[in-house]
């Protein structure tokens, strides 16, 4: 694999990228906080409330973000994923495996915060609509993940099994992304755009982009402690952990 | 300030939404660090264990045999 840059191949060497997600981690965690700082106030104070939905349309600042992240997380999982089946980089399983609990927390605040904003709009905590039913099939994948991980005795083994679950579950990214056009849905449709404009005021739209912003860091800084404790485990025979144990452990 | 916490009659599905949010994801931040110490703890008590049990071994070697002046060095002293 001579197209690899050296650096990338560095940082996938355990101790290497240990050292630096320990580097990383606050400062994605102090970005994330500082945006979701400003975010929040611009959302919960200087935008104006909805003309329809009143101030309860102010739970767009976290649904939004979190059902964005549910989708994301497992886009990125999947991608470890398949470098762990196909090169069997141990980076990679540990990115793999550590992403699921991280998707499945945000899936879970998007069922939540979905579900109490449902039930002052459309009149019911729940329905068994496309979208809300996907999402839910998305938390049951990420919990299959982690479960049949954990059923193997080798870790190793577990990761690689387990990325082969992730691999199959891909097919339900498009179904949550796509069930508000291809259904006829409780649940509204796209309001932020990439690509063309958005269905949103700028007061409302600032605050909400910022949130996304947010998240994606926060994000990196979980991730980051993720793999990290998830390879001092993994590597707790080598000479690096060792040392580390001798200093830190007591 | 007291309308800000109203949120327009809607506090009870704002505000919840909120703190579910954020008690997730700090519950999802500190896990691995709560667990990277425990796994470096068990790590360094296991190596002090070992380091122990080693020393003890030596010194049993390092120890004389109490029963060695009573065999026959030599059979002809």
């Amino acid at each position: 694999m001579k197209w690899i840059p050296h650096w990338m191949h560095q940082l996938s060497s355990p101790p290497t990228f240990y050292r630096f997600a320990g580097v990383m981690r606050p400062w994605f965690m102090v970005l994330a906080l500082l945006t979701t700082a400003i975010g929040l106030y611009g959302g919960l104070v200087t935008a104006p409330a909805d003309y329809q939905q009143g101030d309860a349309f102010r739970i767009i600042y976290i649904h939004v973000p979190s059902a964005e992240m549910s989708l994301f997380v497992y886009g990125v999982m999947a991608v470890a994923g398949f470098i762990a089946v196909i090169w069997r980089i141990k980076l990679a399983e540990s990115v793999a495996m550590q992403s699921a609990p991280i998707g499945a927390a945000f899936t879970l605040i998007t069922l939540v915060t979905g579900s109490l904003w449902g039930y002052p709009t459309w009149g019911t905590w729940w329905t068994w609509d496309a979208r809300l039913t996907s999402e839910l099939v998305l938390l049951f994948l990420y919990l299959g993940v982690i479960g049949l991980y954990h059923a193997f005795e080798d870790r190793r083994q577990g990761a690689r099994a387990a990325s082969f679950l992730v691999m199959v579950g891909i097919i339900n990214l498009p179904i949550v992304h796509y069930s508000v056009k291809w259904w006829n849905t409780l649940h509204q449709g796209t309001t932020v755009r990439l690509f063309g404009a958005s269905k949103i005021e700028g007061d409302m739209l600032w605050p909400l982009l910022l949130m996304m912003a947010a998240v994606h860091l926060y994000w990196a800084a979980s991730l980051c402690g993720r793999v990290r404790t998830d390879l001092l485990s993994l590597e707790s025979g080598k000479h690096w952990v060792r040392e580390l144990a001798e200093k830190e452990g007591r | 300030m007291a309308s800000f916490w109203h949120m327009g009659g809607y506090a009870i599905y704002v505000w919840p939404s909120y703190a579910v949010f954020f008690a997730v994801l700090a519950a999802d931040y500190l896990a691995p660090a709560l667990r990277r110490r425990r796994v470096l703890r068990e790590l360094h008590a296991r190596m002090q264990r070992h380091k122990a049990r080693e020393a003890r071994k030596a010194e049993l070697h390092a120890t004389p045999d109490p029963l060695a002046d009573r065999t026959p060095t030599s059979p002809t002293s």
